[in-house]
């Protein structure tokens, strides 16, 4: 799918005719059917994929089939509304979440304009507030009494093929960010509401293949990108030659190894892929040099997790190989990379699905003696953490001015700043290894504008959406581009890595984009090494 | 037009009223049968609500995060806004719950040519709510005085602050005039500002309507109409029906019904609308729990019994590859015989 040229969408986001830009559509939201075409959803899940996650123990994928959500027949069960309807209650009887917000929102509208795909499509559905009244309206028909007497004047309506079309555009037109949440005065998430409604509509087999290729994957061969063993190995390999090359150490890591200290966990972006490499790089660097007794896995060598974005099933099934890993091996506690919806399940689910993890202990840095008394019981620890205690105790030697080609700010990731309050740790580290500046302050922390593209939407074919939604973060990283001259863009989230790249090419070309630990690696000062002038740090081409 | 029909229900409320209760023998409908039934629909259907929803488990700590969480010590925690101890979550609670904090964040965004993209803060919505539910309260309080006899010595010292500025005969009361500002806002806003405009429901419109008329019919009461509106009789009614021996004493003016019956609507609609955000926002999952998810283990009652794909089965699949790139395994490959 071509995307517009950006001179097109600049005008477009700001004079078309839209409820972000003033004009208010005249016919009422319920009447206005959604259309797909070509650019405009992200592709279905291939059938065989499909047909692989049902067939694993625990998990409900049914209904698997080709099919086009631009055609009239998504070929449906023929009982797909009660389906539908049974699945909603289930959910209504097992999540005290769903039924608080679908009942207590008062249409206040202070979330209408927090959310990033409203602020770049203008399009009403895309408020938060009007997102979950799709939903709600349902709800109402079939689960309250006021919307089974009063029908649409109660904002009820009936469950239809036209509702079912619109919940799959805009739950994937939603990034589970949890902007709105933050203002909303009864702490109504949107993401909750999107987690339920693609639940849902699992349940009568319309998923993406973006979000459950790669959760097969995940399942089969230990990550989302599908590397096999060897190939993962290879690629750790490599980047540790890389590393050899440039700085002269030869670091020494292993995999699946038996009695060490420590299981290392990140997400598989990070070894497959720049920029991610550079921030892999990071790591292995960082570990060599306090020495750290580590290893990777291949058979957990994934941080993230898909199952996030599909339903709490295989959510659990693919997080569970995290302590299974930790437990055969032996080791002490986990570390785990840079990632930003993978530290939301490590942090608020990991623990509740596949705990209590008490073959592990609580995280000791062996290194500073700090215990990491917040993980006492995940026994996980995010490496920002690791790091920033490291500094604070002068177990590294970093020198700044290694970085000194860089500018740069920080993006909070919505998840660890909004599902776990992970915000001064990153900061800490960036204080010591690099000149840098924070974005406008409606943009960071808890206020942070996603990067348009998470919840596995970063797949190609819907890419204008992906950078309409992306703009109001695209736009504060341009205002410190401009005003403090800023030319990168640091993240703590592997999606980010890939998405934000996407995000400046188009908007601000002239930023680039990596983790904290690249720049961790950057600065880095280790005994023996023979580094020459790096004069772009790890990405310096020999 | 959803705000019209809002106005036509409240009027034809108002007539049902007006007219029924000058009926020889319906003022005891009105004016005993009618609140009785509002109470217990009231007190049954909140309870039920609440009770509804506490049945439903929280599976999963989905605190939203609005601040610095608990870890390394020199890193400073932001308490209220990323509690981890339970004292700390009763401070955001009660944050929430009394000052609205939330709200208090609002931001307006606006798109401008570039695109530049700018958000202000926004407290309008923040100030009327305030004022709006703080003078719905006070006025609730107020109105104990009818109930309690004798009036407990406080309620004077409110009645006076509140008609502080001696304005009129009787004094005018401040909550008079701002929970009336206060619902012209939010009613304006939802026919001007164009997001709220286009998501507003008749559920939206029609307490706004109730509430405006139930204040307006009671200050005309006690400012306008005072003829036919015996206070004493009214009394002796309210403390009646708190006692459980109501009494009609003498005639009482059709809006004092009006103004009764209004109020028994919304008790009665209370349960039934998203006026349940009264006890709502006390359970709400992403404010009211703790941020100590990785600390201590959250428990979910229905967590389902679902193993990840085995290591074996992993091992069995790539031992080849595995051995041949020198990984360690659990079982080495056959040897080859021959």
């Amino acid at each position: 799918m071509a995307v517009p040229k950006l001179e097109q969408l600049s005008k477009s986001v700001v004079q078309g005719p839209s409820l972000a830009t003033g004009a208010i559509p005249t016919r009422d939201w319920m009447d206005i059917p959604v259309v797909f075409k070509e650019g405009n959803y992200a592709y279905p899940a291939k059938k065989e994929k499909v047909e692989y996650l049902n067939s694993q123990n625990g998990l409900h994928f049914p209904n698997a089939r080709d099919w086009s959500p631009e055609a009239d027949d998504w070929k449906l069960p023929e009982n797909w509304k009660e389906i539908i309807l049974a699945g909603l209650k289930e959910r209504l009887e097992k999540f005290r979440s769903l039924k608080i917000f679908m009942d207590c929102c008062v249409r206040c509208g202070a979330c209408a304009d927090k959310c990033h795909f409203f602020l770049g499509t203008g399009d009403p559905k895309n408020m938060p507030v009007l997102r979950a009244e799709l939903l709600r309206s349902v709800y109402r028909n079939d689960f309250t009494l006021a919307g089974k007497i009063m029908g649409r004047m109660a904002g009820a309506r009936e469950m239809t093929v036209g509702v079912l079309k619109e919940w799959f555009m805009y739950s994937y037109q939603c990034t589970e960010c949890r902007r709105c949440s933050v203002f909303c005065p009864y702490g109504i998430d949107t993401a909750e509401v999107t987690m339920m409604v693609r639940e849902l509509l699992h349940l009568v087999g319309i998923g993406i293949n973006w979000i459950l290729e790669p959760a097969s994957n995940s399942n089969r061969t230990g990550n989302h990108m599908g590397l096999q063993p060897h190939t993962f190995k290879d690629n750790v390999d490599f980047l540790a030659d890389d590393i050899e090359n440039l700085t002269g150490i030869r670091v020494n890591h292993s995999f699946n190894r038996k009695g060490a200290e420590v299981l290392f966990i990140t997400p598989s972006a990070d070894v497959f892929a720049e920029p991610g490499l550079y921030t892999a790089m990071g790591y292995l660097l960082l570990f060599e040099a306090i020495g750290l007794d580590y290893t990777w896995s291949t058979y957990a060598s994934e941080g993230g997790n898909f199952g996030l974005f599909t339903n709490n099933e295989l959510m659990k099934k693919l997080n569970a190989k995290m302590y299974a890993e930790a437990k055969r091996l032996g080791v002490k506690y986990i570390i785990g990379g840079e990632c930003g919806h993978m530290w939301r399940v490590l942090h608020q689910y990991m623990d509740t699905m596949n705990g209590p993890a008490d073959f592990l202990e609580t995280p000791v840095s062996s290194i500073t003696g700090t215990t990491f008394t917040n993980a006492a019981s995940t026994k996980m620890v995010h490496i920002s953490e690791f790091t920033a205690d490291l500094i604070k105790h002068g177990k590294i030697k970093l020198d700044k001015s290694r970085n000194s080609h860089v500018k740069a700010t920080y993006h909070d990731s919505c998840n660890p700043a909004r599902a776990m309050g992970l915000m001064d740790e990153p900061r800490y580290i960036l204080d010591h290894v690099v000149d840098w500046v924070e974005m406008p302050e409606n943009t960071i922390r808890e206020q942070t504008f996603c990067c348009g593209s998470g919840t596995g939407l970063n797949t190609d074919e819907i890419m204008e959406l992906r950078m309409r939604a992306g703009l109001p973060r695209a736009n504060a990283v341009k205002h410190v581009h401009e005003k403090k001259g800023v030319n990168m863009l640091s993240c703590v989230c592997a999606i980010d890595r890939a998405t934000l790249t996407s995000l400046m090419n188009y908007w601000n070309p002239d930023v680039r984009v990596c983790g904290v630990t690249e720049l961790v690696g950057n600065a880095l000062v280790i005994d023996g090494e023979t580094r020459g002038d790096l004069d772009d740090g790890l990405r310096t081409m020999l | 037009m959803k705000y019209a029909f809002s106005f036509l229900v409240v009027i034809a409320l108002i007539v049902v009223a007006g007219l029924g209760s000058q009926i020889q023998g319906m003022q005891y409908v009105f004016g005993v049968a009618l609140p009785y039934l509002a109470i217990l629909v009231f007190a049954g259907g909140f309870i039920y609500r609440v009770v509804q929803w506490a049945k439903s488990p929280v599976p999963f700590p989905i605190q939203t995060t609005c601040g610095q969480a608990a870890s390394l010590d020199f890193i400073k925690q932001n308490k209220l806004e990323c509690p981890h101890t339970t004292s700390e979550v009763v401070a955001r609670m009660i944050l929430e719950i009394v000052t609205f904090r939330s709200l208090f964040r609002n931001t307006k965004s606006e798109i401008h040519e570039g695109p530049h993209l700018t958000y202000e803060s926004s407290k309008w919505l923040w100030v009327f709510s305030l004022m709006f539910h703080y003078s719905f309260l006070l006025i609730i309080i107020r109105h104990m005085r009818l109930f309690l006899d004798p009036a407990p010595f406080w309620m004077s010292w409110l009645e006076f602050a509140d008609g502080i500025f001696q304005v009129g005969a009787p004094n005018a009361y401040i909550t008079d005039a701002t929970i009336l500002m206060a619902l012209v806002y939010l009613f304006g806003r939802r026919i001007i500002n164009r997001h709220v405009k286009y998501i507003s429901l008749v559920n939206d419109f029609f307490p706004l309507v109730l509430i405006f008329t139930i204040a307006c019919t009671g200050i005309l009461m006690r400012y306008f109409l005072r003829t036919d509106v015996d206070i004493l009789t009214i009394k002796r009614l309210a403390v009646g029906l708190v006692t459980f021996s109501p009494v009609i004493g003498a005639k009482l003016g059709a809006i004092f019904y009006i103004h009764l019956f209004l109020v028994s609507t919304l008790l009665i609609y209370f349960p039934f609308s998203k006026l349940m955000h009264l006890g709502g926002v006390f359970l709400s999952p992403t404010r009211n729990m703790k941020n100590n998810s990785r600390a201590v283990r959250y428990i979910n009652p229905w967590n389902p019994e679902i193993k990840p794909h085995s290591y074996a089965g992993y091992e069995d699949e790539f031992r080849e590859f595995m051995v041949e790139a020198g990984i360690p395994v659990e079982k080495e490959l056959p040897v080859e015989k021959g």
